[in-house]
């Protein structure tokens, strides 16, 4: 079975690493931070893969069914008898591909920041922040708890809020790290009332006992749960909308999004980790988690995460073909690609077959994080070349970065779903599912991964072909072995993880089943991305001013993209125009007034009071005396006359 | 009127015009003098009780000690012959109003109060009596507050002597 | 008006206490605080010896009262006296109101 010890030490692993970089890494390690941070994840990575074989190939079926394996539980803060937060390790397929994406990646990145990062001031102080990253999403998917996720759920925050401020001399990267913290912590309200109320309804926090509970219709809790309660909607989807918002805040989904852009001002490798692989797919990886309370027991908070996913899959995809930013362009093709997994959960049924949608999203997460992780290396690499986030200063580096090319190319395939890349696959999935369940959102996807097509290409053409490349000043090389090595590693990853038989691995119920590709399904899809990446290549791979025309052609729209949409705009409109002036501005009036006042009022008062009196103590001896007769006359008069006893 | 309530009257008007004139005449010098008469008229009234020892007493203690402790201060700190400041007629005011309320009430209410005393015969307050009830060590003898007063005369001795002392010039 | 008793006797002695109180209230020399009260104190032992003859003659605490408070007077003036003394060295006055660094 499964030993605790060396499932513990997967997450405590990079935890030990991020205590002894943060305490003493300055001082005693310095330029050893990396290998010592780099080395512990690597154990952590080769047990994750030891428990994954474990799990997949020898022990985890039961039956024929993936079991769902509690392999530790230690109880912290117990409530009321069943209602508990527990530190635990629960193990079931997500959690143990998510234990193997999260490792793997996060080396990648680890490795590939010795060759990015050397040199920084404050080295060991990123490989610590990487460890308390990598330790928190760890544990944030081996959580047997709600409430453990929500620990971890807050820790990654923190991690993110920490990296993206890495360069804190930087005034927009400090803006980024707020402004990435502020709104997912907004959201994350929403997750711990959702969290409240489910777990009011169900009368546990434990994973297991709350999905049985919500899942099983003629159980108690389910009827009390499933009552309308508020506006129309039961608890229960209340519920399960709480805490979809707290995840649509994590994983960028419309109109939570905005965070996501801003925070690449963090150093490019953590954007690979934090905010293209792991952290940011941790919303779907919580939807997936109570997926079965979701798919059986509320179909109608199923809805609202298929429809916000397909929004925020062609929303992001649109702008991101408007971006001149080359992370920018990744970041929301990021939001783009959750979309699409977010969309795959909500037109998912439960069991069996029904399950396509679930298991086309884990899949497409799986992938996903391979070739996003590689682009933003790979675009890592690039900047790390041409010291310039922006399009316009590149062109034409294939012949000065031939691996970075390779890769990069690969990794836009993979991504633009061309056969028989990884994308492909994972893609054909979903809108397999999606076109089962519902054509409008079947439309959208298709329409998106068309874009999707043309925006990847149209960065690859920009950076690598387009206009020549002239070097001005050093310029060193692709980065050497350990900024090389992960891109190979990861490219092979982007291109051949989509023969890895998911539909045997991670299902909705654990149960294996068959899928099919259907080629003449294929077609549309793969012509669409087929058509996408010819059109880049007709705009961008040798300069010309096509594409301008036609941007001035679609003058408003384009410009509209360009400016996001303006959501930022509507953010800042709601934040200082109308809660700032509404409920600011009257609060802090009424505090300044009327609670300052009457403490003011009170301290001058009082002041005034002891001013008056301090005269009365006017060092007069005769004064004194005078008060002290008319005291005794006052109390004898008041002793024999007042209050005569009789 | 006997000539005895006739050497009363006569002995509590001078005492209390002479203690009147003691503290609003505005030379402090005659202001002494006029203490000094206003006691020498309470030791009279203390004769007239036939109490001649606390008489002696307050003749050799008051007019002989402390009067002539006074003369002596103010000879030390004052101008002989100056005129005092005069007090504000506020404070002339205000002190006579409390002292005349106080007056006032504290006359109604010894007034009012009907004072029982003892029948039992009385005891000669003579010396002979006063020194053994004074050095008595029996159920009515004084000897304990004599102790404690001599030692409160010692400490008041050695508080006077410290409070008086010169400063030593610092150099 | 009868015979000369304790009343008439406590007559004089609440009206010297209150000539005392007057002095006190409104003197500002030093020195005549002093005498003032060396007045009160002299009603209060006429009190005392008035009550000793008249209500309780089978006692003697009232003249024993008296022989203490003149002691304590004597040691009082003389304190008052070292003090007052010791305020003109350093004050250059014995003025009651100059007196009056002792406040907020």
């Amino acid at each position: 079975m499964f030993d605790k010890l060396t499932l513990s030490l997967i997450p405590l692993l990079p935890l030990l690493s991020f205590l002894m970089l943060g305490l003493f890494g300055r001082k005693v390690f310095k330029n050893f931070s990396g290998i010592i941070g780099t080395g512990a994840l690597l154990v952590s990575a080769g047990l994750s893969l030891s428990t994954a074989y474990n799990y997949f190939f020898v022990s985890g079926k039961v039956d024929g069914v993936y079991q769902k394996i509690t392999a530790l539980k230690i109880s912290w803060l117990e409530f009321s008898p069943g209602v508990s937060i527990d530190i635990g390790i629960l193990l079931d397929p997500i959690s143990v591909m998510m234990l193997v994406v999260v490792t793997f990646v996060s080396l990648m990145v680890h490795i590939y920041s010795l060759g990015y990062m050397k040199g920084e001031e404050r080295f060991s102080t990123y490989y610590a922040f990487l460890g308390l990253f990598t330790f928190s999403m760890l544990g944030l998917v081996m959580s047997s708890n709600i409430f453990q996720i929500y620990i971890f759920w807050e820790l990654v925050g923190v991690s993110s809020f920490l990296l993206i401020g890495y360069y804190f001399d930087k005034p927009s990267a400090v803006a980024a790290a707020k402004k990435a913290f502020i709104v997912t912590r907004f959201a994350d309200l929403g997750f711990l009332i959702g969290i409240l109320v489910l777990s009011f309804n169900a009368h546990t926090l434990d994973f297991e006992t709350l999905i049985q509970r919500l899942t099983d219709p003629n159980s108690e809790y389910m009827r009390s749960a499933i009552a309308p309660a508020f506006l129309g909607f039961s608890s229960l989807t209340w519920g399960l909308m709480l805490v979809f918002i707290g995840g649509a805040g994590k994983s960028a989904m419309f109109p939570l999004h905005i965070w996501l852009p801003d925070a690449m001002e963090g150093p490019t490798p953590v954007s690979a980790l934090i905010h293209a692989a792991t952290m940011v797919v941790a919303g779907v990886f919580l939807v997936g988690r109570l997926f079965p309370v979701f798919a059986i027991s509320c179909p109608g908070a199923l809805e609202l995460v298929a429809y916000t996913g397909a929004l925020s899959a062609l929303f992001a995809a649109i702008i991101a073909c408007t971006q001149t930013d080359i992370k920018r362009v990744l970041a929301y093709s990021t939001m783009s690609q959750i979309g699409y997994m977010m969309f795959a959960l909500g037109v998912s049924g439960y069991g069996n077959e029904d399950g396509l949608g679930y298991m086309a999203s884990m899949f497409h997460l799986f992938t996903h994080a391979m070739f996003k992780a590689l682009l933003f290396l790979g675009a890592g690499a690039v900047i790390h070349f041409v010291h310039s986030n922006e399009m316009n200063d590149m062109g034409g580096l294939r012949k000065h970065m031939p691996i970075t090319h390779i890769t990069f190319l690969i990794a836009c395939l993979a991504i633009a779903g061309v056969p028989p890349l990884a994308g492909f696959f994972s893609k054909e999935e979903i809108l397999l599912a999606a076109f089962h369940h519902n054509k409008l959102i079947y439309g959208i996807a298709l329409i998106t991964s068309g874009i999707t097509a043309f925006y990847m290409f149209r960065l690859y053409f920009n950076i690598f072909w387009s206009k020549e490349f002239h070097s001005h000043g050093e310029h060193h090389g692709e980065g050497g072995i350990v900024m090389m090595l992960p891109l190979i590693l990861l490219s092979l990853g982007a291109a051949f993880a989509g023969f890895i038989p998911f539909s045997q691995l991670v299902t909705s119920d654990g149960k294996p089943f068959e899928t099919v590709l259907h080629l003449s399904f294929s077609v549309a899809p793969v012509l669409l991305g087929l058509a996408g990446i010819f059109i880049a290549l007709r705009l961008y791979k040798t300069q010309n001013d096509i594409a301008n025309k036609i941007s001035s052609s679609l003058s408003g729209f384009y410009s509209s993209a360009y400016h996001k949409f303006y959501i930022d705009e509507v953010y800042l409109f709601i934040t200082h125009k109308v809660i700032f002036n509404l409920l600011g501005k009257p609060a802090a009036w009424f505090d300044k007034t009327i609670v300052d006042g009457f403490i003011n009022r009170l301290g001058s008062s009082s002041e005034k009071i002891s001013e008056e009196t301090k005269t009365l103590q006017s060092g007069q001896v005769q004064q004194y005396a005078a008060y002290f007769l008319a005291g005794a006359i006052g109390l004898g008069i008041i002793f024999i006359y007042v209050l005569t006893l009789k | 009127m006997t000539a005895q309530d006739i050497i009363f009257y006569l002995l509590a008007a001078f005492t209390l015009v002479t203690g009147f004139l003691a503290v609003t005449t505005t030379r402090i010098f005659r202001s002494a003098i006029f203490l000094l008469f206003s006691l020498i008229g309470i030791a009279g009234i203390y004769f007239w009780l036939e109490y001649e020892f606390i008489a002696a007493v307050q003749i050799v203690v008051y007019v002989g000690g402390i009067v002539v402790l006074i003369i002596f201060s103010i000879f030390l700190t004052q101008e002989a012959g100056a005129n005092l400041p005069d007090t504000t007629i506020t404070k002339k005011i205000t002190g006579g109003i409390a002292a005349a309320c106080g007056f006032g009430f504290t006359l109604l209410q010894v007034l009012q109060h009907n004072f029982t005393g003892t029948t039992e015969p009385g005891i000669e307050p003579s010396v002979a009596n006063i020194g053994n009830r004074m050095l008595g060590v029996n159920e009515f003898g004084y000897s304990l507050p004599f102790e404690v007063v001599s030692i409160l005369l010692l400490a008041a001795m050695v508080g006077c002597i410290v409070i008086a002392l010169k400063t030593p010039v610092q150099k | 008006m009868t015979e000369i008793g304790l009343n008439h006797i406590l007559f004089v002695s609440i009206a010297l206490f209150f000539i005392g109180v007057y002095g006190f209230l409104t003197r500002r020399n030093m020195i005549m605080m002093l005498m003032s009260i060396e007045l009160i104190l002299n009603s209060v032992n006429l009190n005392f010896i008035a009550f000793n003859k008249y209500l309780w003659a089978n006692k003697m605490d009232g003249l024993f009262f008296t022989i203490f408070i003149i002691a304590i007077a004597a040691a009082e003036a003389a304190v008052a006296i070292a003090i007052i003394i010791n305020l003109y060295r350093s004050h250059r006055s014995i003025d009651v109101e100059d007196a009056s660094d002792l406040k907020f």
